[in-house]
């Protein structure tokens, strides 16, 4: 007999003038870990909305049944109350608050008089890390923790509501290997538990690796239910039924011509803003026209601050050593000097870094390139919608209109106008940092296909990522950075993922 | 830059990321979904048009008399004036609690230059624009190059200058101006084309700022067609020229059958035209919005948010020294107490007039809009006898409403998502 934990019935759920999702079935058996893939915008994250009672019922069709009872969930609250627990991509901590009155935020242990008794509280805390393999102390206030310990303490917040079914949605997304692993592993000793997991990815390597089953989601409609279990279902059978098609390469082919050096950076060392130590130690680089060049490093390498600080000291303090465009030395003291010797930074968190999303695509592509469209301080307007709608349309972003807001288009479609902004400055030099992080893989391959473009017009073109996979699909060469220092330079002829890794977890050599 | 796609990734379906709305292209279907798409913005007309036309009924037109327009304009230019800086500094996402007191210092230096010192008129509004200027660069330091937020530096300007204003006037009221500076607040262009019971030049400066409403509309419309961009049906831009015109002239009739034009009303027309296009088309505008939607965004953007910072700041303190020479013409005199809670009347403008709390959004004419609603109803409410006390009452849930609006909205902007 089926021992189904959770049953969504032909959920439709319209918004004004769009339909989100479209009869959505979804099943889920007791004590499994189940995948939930689909391109951005395919409707995952609403269907997890609709389950866990942010859109309350009555607001959607259709029938949930959890352990076996219609449930009807007006909040959060109700669907905590049976046992639903949600990770969203960003989490809710408070990060000035201990790791304890984290987990215990809104479900706080009231003792005697309604007073709280901390000892309990705290002795019970460090039970939850333990059985989740974190190893601080349950007084270390959150803000303390790296993203992925950060992730852990979500997990023990929901493991202490006595949860049945845990939710993750995009855990890994902003995680190195080690994390990522640990947390993969956490989720497996979770089954063992009896804890049922939906996990939401678009890192198919894991489901593959983790997932008992896998149902796809498509343009707001269930494709299929997939059983990983025979062990032959592919990545690319999961990748066909996200996009409807079959991706010959995850990667386009491109030809290398290098031609002549365009940037190139020596001893650049940059001290913590607060901490006596060198995030960046003596690192030198450089990279020519017509080149792809990687920075593969893991979490707290280095890499977006030796990017950040060489672009216009955005990052650090004591910043030395020295910057060569085209040969020659130029000073990049702040962002507007770096813009103007033609160096251009897409940064990985486009959300918080890059765009301004209250405004729309016209605002956000001209951003950083005012001075061209301008004339003694003049803005030309008609210009500027100008300059937007050709980069619509060379870029393929998905919009009505260029007046459409950027808060309100997918995360390709918001990197695609990242990439306008600074290709409309028409640097000589684009640093990448992680230009696909968050996005589907059809808009990867688009944003591949742009870089390729890129350097076929003779710009150079510097790609910081975690996964090193892209780097190898994408880079001419590999530079390995680690603890601050460049450990490495790789052709990628030559290159494995084996031999990046080696060389990025190599130990700190001591400075001379 | 072209590039090639590969059909198979140009054509990926992912045609969830957004679908079109469904408008009409036909006329009211069009008018309907610009009103719909614009509301938090054309909301605040509505609103206006609403509010004038209660108050015009309850009071049997005495709102829309000739004298009492007149007098709309005088008692409340220097509000508009001080929202004109304070929407920019809203939409920056600071906030200046000060400019209640510096209306007051300005006034006061003013009125010791030319009444007690016998400066020549003019000498004691250039000094008070230049006090203005440096209690900005004052404000703009502290906030940019030093990094306090603009809530603590300003709040310590409000101490700070209003007792220098104490100091200034050694305690005590001075008055009066002479005729000339007075002309400021008071004074009428009036009988220069001649008239026939009414104002003439009046007329005509109304009848030029139609004319100039619909050429620019007109160039700007051209010019959006000339770059291939979709522009509004002749129908619907004839009708907004006509509407405009109507107001306007109507308007214009109004003070042509009371005492003329008033100079403030040029000066306050000249300030609203020209920071409408500082903030739209400028660069300097554009990195307003920019640091207010998202700060680390035009940073990394290679805006100099210091320097924009601070000239927001010392912009505030040039208009705030105009609002002061204003109102201390309007009283004749330089009062220790003038202008307090002159922020505040400011502030609800800018929100009123669709300022978002958060910063990076508002307008100009928006806050100007917003500024006439608090000055139509405080006008209205005194007609009717209302008591100050019930309009304080009013005026604070009328800023309420409009902010809890303006969230509203959001959220509603959220939930299409």
């Amino acid at each position: 007999m089926d021992d189904n934990i959770l049953e969504m019935r032909s959920i439709t759920k319209t918004f004004p003038g769009v339909k989100a999702l479209e009869d959505v079935s979804l099943t889920v058996r007791r004590g499994e870990v189940h995948a939930i893939c689909g391109e951005n915008g395919a409707g995952k994250s609403t269907l997890m909305k609709v389950l866990s009672g942010v859109y309350p019922a009555g607001t959607y069709d259709g029938e949930i049944v959890f352990d076996g009872d219609v449930c009807r969930f007006s909040g959060i609250r109700d669907s905590e109350h049976v046992g639903i627990a949600i990770i969203h991509q960003e989490l809710a901590l408070v990060p000035y608050l201990s790791i304890a009155e984290n987990i215990f935020l809104g479900n706080e242990r009231r003792g005697r008089g309604g007073l709280i008794n901390w000892h309990k509280v705290n002795a019970e805390a460090s039970e939850l890390l333990e059985s989740v393999g974190l190893r601080e102390k349950a007084i270390t206030p959150v803000g303390q923790l790296g993203v992925g310990k950060q992730q852990l303490v979500e997990i023990a917040k929901a493991l202490s509501k006595d949860v049945k079914l845990l939710i993750l949605d995009e855990p890994t997304a902003a995680l190195n290997d080690t994390d990522s692993a640990h947390l993969l592993g956490l989720i497996r000793k979770l089954q063992e538990r009896g804890i049922t997991s939906i996990i939401i990815s678009h890192k198919l390597n894991e489901i593959t690796a983790i997932a008992d089953n896998v149902t796809i989601i498509r343009d707001g409609q269930t494709v299929e239910t997939l059983s990983l279990h025979a062990g032959e279902v592919t990545q690319e059978r999961i990748i066909r039924g996200m996009v409807g098609r079959d991706l010959e390469s995850y990667y386009p082919e491109r030809e290398s011509h290098p031609g002549e050096e365009v940037l190139r950076v020596e001893d650049w060392t940059v001290k913590h803003p607060t901490q006596e130590r060198l995030v960046v130690d003596h690192a030198s680089f450089s990279v020519r026209a017509g080149e792809v060049v990687g920075i593969a490093g893991l979490m707290g390498a280095g890499r977006t601050e030796l990017a950040m600080s060489i672009f216009g000291r955005s990052y650090g303090r004591h910043v030395s050593g020295q910057v060569f465009m085209h040969g020659k030395e130029v000073k990049t003291r702040n962002v507007s000097e770096a813009i103007d010797k033609g160096i251009a930074y897409a940064t990985e968190d486009r959300k918080k870094y890059g765009l301004n999303l209250i405004e729309d695509i016209r605002r956000n592509v001209s951003a950083a390139g005012l001075g061209k469209l301008s004339r003694r301080g003049w803005v030309n307007g008609n210009e500027e919608t100008k300059v937007a709608e050709a980069s619509r349309k060379s870029m393929n972003i998905k919009a009505p209109s260029v007046s459409s807001i950027v808060g309100k288009l997918s995360g390709g479609n918001q990197q695609k106008v990242v990439l306008s902004k600074w290709l409309y400055t028409d640097p000589d030099v684009l640093i990448l940092d992680e230009p696909t992080r968050g996005i589907d893989v059809g808009a990867k391959y688009e944003i591949y296909t742009i870089i390729n473009d890129l350097v076929a017009a003779g710009k150079a073109v510097v790609v910081i990522s975690s996964e090193l996979p892209e780097l190898l699909g994408t880079c001419d060469r590999v530079y390995t950075l680690s603890a601050g220092q460049i450990t490495g330079e790789v052709p990628v002829r030559e290159a494995t993922q084996e031999s990046l890794m080696a060389l990025m977890t190599k130990e700190r050599e001591l400075a001379a | 830059m072209t590039r090639t796609v590969p059909p198979e990734a140009g054509q990926t379906p992912t045609n969830a990321d957004f679908k079109p709305t469904q408008g009409g292209q036909s006329g009211s279907g069009h008018i309907r979904e610009l009103l719909r798409s614009n509301l938090r913005t054309s909301g605040i007309y509505v609103a206006f048009v609403a509010i004038v036309a209660l108050f015009a009924f309850l009071t049997d037109g005495t709102l829309l008399s000739a004298g009492n327009v007149t007098n709309l304009v005088l008692q409340y230019s220097y509000i508009l004036v001080l929202a004109i800086g304070m929407v920019i500094v809203i939409i920056a996402g600071h906030i200046d609690l000060s400019v209640g007191s510096v209306v007051a210092l300005t006034g006061a230096v003013s009125a010791v230059l030319v009444i007690q010192q016998g400066w020549p008129w003019w000498g004691g509004a250039l000094a008070a624009i230049a006090v203005g200027l440096a209690v900005g660069a004052w404000h703009g330091f502290w906030v940019a190059y030093v990094g306090i937020p603009a809530f603590i530096v300003t709040l310590a300007g409000m101490l700070l200058f209003r007792g220098l204003t104490l100091q200034v006037l050694d305690n005590v009221s001075l008055s009066p101006f002479p005729p000339e500076y007075r002309d400021v607040a008071s004074g009428f262009l009036n009988g220069l084309l001649g008239g026939n019971g009414y104002d003439a030049f009046t007329l005509l400066i109304g009848a030029v700022a139609v004319a100039g409403y619909a050429v620019s509309g007109w160039r700007s419309r051209s010019a959006r067609a000339r770059y291939g961009q979709p522009v509004e049906s002749m129908a619907l831009f004839i009708a907004k020229v006509v509407a405009v015109g109507v107001v306007v002239m109507a308007f214009a009739w109004q003070l042509a059958n009371a005492r003329g034009l008033p100079i403030v009303l040029i000066i306050l027309g000249v300030l609203a035209i020209t920071y409408s296009l500082i903030t739209k088309n400028t660069v300097f505008g554009r990195q307003v919005y920019a640091i207010g939607g998202n700060l680390s965004a035009a940073t990394l953007s290679g805006v100099k948010v210091r320097a924009v910072n601070f000239w927001i700041f010392v912009n505030m303190g040039f208009l705030a020294a105009v609002a002061g020479i204003i109102y201390s013409s309007r009283s004749n005199g330089a009062q220790p107490a003038a202008g307090e809670m002159f922020e505040l009347d400011a502030i609800a403008a800018a929100f009123i007039g669709g300022a978002a709390v958060t910063g990076g959004v508002g307008t100009v004419v928006g806050a100007m809009v917003g500024g006439l609603i608090m000055a139509v109803m405080s006008n209205g409410m005194s007609l009717l006898g209302v008591d100050q006390s019930i309009q304080s009452v009013v005026k604070g849930l009328v800023l309420l409403l409009a902010v809890a609006f303006d969230v509203y909205n959001k959220r509603r902007a959220g939930a299409s998502r």
